[in-house]
């Protein structure tokens, strides 16, 4: 009789003290982009070379479109890696985009100038770009298929093998089920 | 230097509460008493030591110390002196310091004063709270050790977070401490009782006091918990069902279950497995609880620091849990053959009740602050469980259990009569019906609110009646005038009366609660200077903003002229305040209080290009100051449940409840 006690107690204490244990595994801040899947939020920037972009124009493109600031580590330490990336993809039909954000004009132009970044780059001078996308620490990216619709978010530096991975499966409207997680650092 | 004696006395405190664990297993193997005596000795030795440890941070923490890291994490060279002090909860390592000086302090008095009784249960009550004792002992010397030096030695400290310099924080983290670990009295009688297989009533008794003072203490920590949120936050509420929240306020149902379903089992020795499974639940709480707040293993609004103690928790918890009820499975053969309900309509069946709805609540309450975890091992489906969950599920629980306090205490034990019920109940009943109409035709339509205050009345009124009826008695039998008939009667049956008061005490706070959810009305709107916004039979004229530098932070205020029906009530300043370390500004909550509803004003934001112009919200919450007042007729009702003046007051509980029952 004791044992079937015994038995019977260990089986209701036992998954909650493993629920609880689960619990270090996961992060509790950490919130799936509900963007993902999700139609991108139509834009217009003023590009750093004067002429106007929207988001609406690019339709049919796989867009790449990175947020990013002069004064972010991060940023600069994917800097390179994103203009070897365009410069491989730059005759297909993929656009790169970035928008600055958080910055000024002067910054901004030196960091282009430093990193030679050839592609489209454009200020998002009033933050409702960021707000629109749930930017909240920079760099984030968003990879966006040819019919708009966003299929992958990555808050953190990319490396050169997702960027690829990622445009090959927006170009095919294949959407990630989460978004990613580089290293990064917030906007703090 | 105090940083060694406190860490040496932390580790030989350590190895003492170990030999406290060894001694009596080895007394009881051996049958050598003087192990017994060692136990005891072991006890004492802890209670010198960590007393010792806790003044060589205190002192640390006043002289300003810095080559000890927690004091430079938590004071400054400019903070006041009582600051200082209380910095020994103002961060994790003392606050676990904090927790096992006051639970060797209850020890030892245990040990103290049953020095010659219980000869059987004590050494086994001793050894349980040595293992209490060597788990934060074992936690403090070696997983988040609070005499950690820190170098180089920095020239000043960081300094406390600013929210928590305030004088509801000097009291609300001990209290809680000191209802946390009064819970560990009862749990190591029931645990002894367990281990020494001797399963009778009589470490019922014995605990009897500490549980009410625990409760007590964990009711005031609560409380003043919820206070601090109110008029420190500034948001203009007091609960938010935060997981933190829960996590403080979980162990106070099954303790509330456990004062009442004694008096069954002292009476009637019924519900011995229910009383054992209370008593641990209620300790494995306070557990569950630090490992809540320390883990992070949960979002929670109120950011604690955490680190590996998490995982050190977790596995004391679940030591906890295997371990006593792993005990109670074992011994529960013994604990059979207990008497039956006799009725359905009986003192014992409202009890029962009244636990069900206790412990359902702390289930749906549990569930509801563990789901986000379930939710996501289960399905993988991230979800946050918050406020209109919480408070649709448990306010249906709390009306029944309003309704069972009244109803409790004066139903008769084993069968209630038809008359019984008629006497007790007819007129109280009645009244409270009254009431309801009366509440009706004044303006309370609506359905929940209407019945919570017609259920709180009915509380009210049993009460007064049978007070009533008592002192009608003494009168006549004794001659003696109504207030020297209350003295009479609460000091012959302190238990009684004093659980009457407190009973007044919740109906008071459920009041505020009720009020304050149901009928609290907000406005919020962007003034310029010389407009202004109304709200019920307040208007607020917005006068002017001023910046100002102040020794620690950057603050902002709004004048704001408050009129109530026309009349001036004089001005009001909310502000908002920039401290240099966080990222969003601290709003300093104002408010004014009456008996019948409160005036909060938040300054949610300014213009920073327009000088003249401020966001402005203003609630009003009806009733809310009954909740404060409540909290201190529980404080009057538990030194009247407590005082030690009357020492024949249980038998003369048992007496004339019986005598309640038979008549």
């Amino acid at each position: 009789m004791a044992w079937r006690r015994l038995v019977i107690t260990l089986a209701v204490l036992l998954p909650l003290i493993g629920i609880l244990a689960y619990g270090f595994m996961r992060d509790p801040r950490y919130i799936n982009s509900p963007l993902i899947g999700q139609q991108a939020a139509p834009f217009t920037v003023t590009l750093f070379d004067g002429k106007k972009l929207s988001l609406d124009d690019l339709r049919g493109k796989t867009v790449f479109l990175n947020f990013w600031a002069s004064w972010c580590p991060p940023c600069r330490a994917e800097a390179r890696d994103l203009e070897a990336a365009w410069q491989r993809v730059k005759n297909s039909d993929v656009v790169f985009l970035g928008v600055d954000i958080q910055d000024t004009e002067e910054d901004a132009r030196a960091y282009l100038r430093e990193f030679d970044v050839t592609y489209p780059n454009g200020r998002d001078l009033t933050g409702k770009v960021a707000v629109d996308y749930g930017v909240w620490g920079i760099p984030e990216t968003f990879f966006i298929d040819p019919q708009g619709r966003i299929t992958y978010k990555h808050v953190g530096s990319l490396g050169t093998p997702l960027i690829t991975a990622k445009l090959e499966e927006a170009r095919a409207g294949i959407v990630s089920a989460k978004e990613g997680k580089g290293s990064y650092q917030t906007v703090r | 230097m105090s940083a060694a004696i406190g860490h040496l006395s932390v580790v030989a405190a350590f190895f003492l509460a170990l030999w406290g664990i060894i001694a009596p297993i080895a007394g009881a193997r051996t049958g050598k008493s003087r192990l017994f005596a060692a136990t005891r000795a072991a006890i004492l030795g802890q209670f010198v030591l960590v007393t010792l440890a806790s003044f060589s941070l205190i002192y640390a923490l006043v002289t300003t110390d810095f080559s000890i890291k927690y004091v430079a994490f938590n004071t400054t060279r400019a903070t006041p002196v009582y600051y200082r002090v209380t910095g020994l909860w103002g961060a994790l390592e003392g606050s676990l310091l904090l927790w096992e000086w006051i639970l060797i302090i209850f020890s030892g008095l245990v040990a103290w004063l049953y020095k010659d009784k219980h000869r059987d249960l004590m050494p086994w009550v001793l050894m349980i709270f040595s293992i209490v004792s060597v788990f934060f002992l074992g936690v403090l010397a070696f997983v988040s050790n609070p005499f950690e030096s820190v170098f180089p030695v920095p020239p000043d400290g960081r300094g406390l977070n600013p929210l928590l310099e305030d004088a509801n924080m000097i009291t609300h983290p001990p209290l809680l401490y000191t209802g946390f670990v009064g819970l560990t009295v009862p749990y190591a009688f029931a645990m002894a009782a367990l281990i020494a297989g001797k399963l009778d009533e009589s470490w019922l008794v014995t605990t009897r006091r500490w549980t009410l003072t625990a409760w007590f203490f964990l009711t005031m920590g609560n409380l003043v918990g919820a206070y601090w949120s109110y008029h420190v936050l500034g948001w203009g509420g007091y609960w938010a069902w935060d997981p933190v929240e829960n996590a403080a306020f979980m162990p106070w149902l099954p303790a509330t279950a456990f004062l009442h379903s004694v008096q069954v089992q002292e009476r009637r020795r019924m519900l011995k497995v229910w009383n054992l499974s209370l008593i641990i639940i209620a300790f494995s709480l306070t557990i569950f609880g630090t490992f809540l707040t320390r883990s992070g293993i949960l979002s929670s609004i109120h950011a604690f620091s955490s680190g590996p103690v998490g995982t050190v928790f977790l596995a004391f918890l679940a030591f906890v849990l295997l371990g006593s009820f792993g005990l109670l499975a074992y011994r529960a053969d013994s604990l059979k053959g207990q008497p039956e309900l006799d009725s359905m309509v009986s003192r014992e069946s409202a009890f029962l009740l009244n636990n069900v709805v206790l412990v359902s609540a702390l289930f749906t309450i549990f569930l509801g602050t563990i789901f986000p975890l379930i939710s996501e091992a289960v399905a993988g489906v991230q979800v946050s469980v918050g406020a209109p969950y919480f408070n649709s599920v448990t306010v249906p629980l709390f009306l029944l259990l309003v309704f069972l306090m009244g109803v409790g205490p004066m139903i008769a034990w084993r069968k209630a009569s038809w008359d019984n019920l008629k006497r007790n109940f007819l007129w109280p009943a009645a009244a409270a019906l009254a009431g309801a109409v009366a509440l009706f035709a004044w303006r309370i339509r609506d359905f929940l609110p209407l019945l919570g205050f017609t259920l709180l009345l009915f509380v009210v009124f049993t009460i007064l009646f049978d007070t009533a009826l008592a002192v009608r008695a003494r009168r006549r039998l004794a001659g003696e005038g109504i207030f020297k008939a209350l003295v009479t009667l609460a000091r012959r049956n302190q238990r009684r009366y004093g659980g009457f008061i407190v009973h007044l005490g919740i109906v008071l706070i459920m009041m505020g609660i009720a009020g304050s959810m149901g009928y609290s009305v907000e406005r919020e709107a962007t003034l310029r200077t010389g407009e202004s916004l109304s709200l019920g039979r307040y208007r607020i004229l917005f006068e002017g903003l001023k910046g100002s530098q102040q020794p620690t932070h950057f603050r902002v205020e709004g004048t704001f002229r408050v009129f109530n029906e026309g009349k001036d009530l004089g001005t009001m300043s909310p502000a908002l305040k920039f401290f240099p370390a966080q990222q969003s500004p601290v709003g300093r909550a104002v408010y004014r209080s009456t008996v019948t509803d409160d005036l909060y004003v938040i300054l949610s934001g300014f213009s920073e290009l327009q000088q003249n112009q401020a966001t402005l919200k203003m609630l009003v919450r009806p009733l809310l100051m009954w909740m404060w007042l409540g909290g201190l007729v529980i404080v009057l009702g538990t030194i009247v449940a407590v005082w030690p003046s009357n020492k024949h007051s249980a038998v003369s509980d048992q007496q004339s409840a019986g005598l309640k029952a038979d008549g």
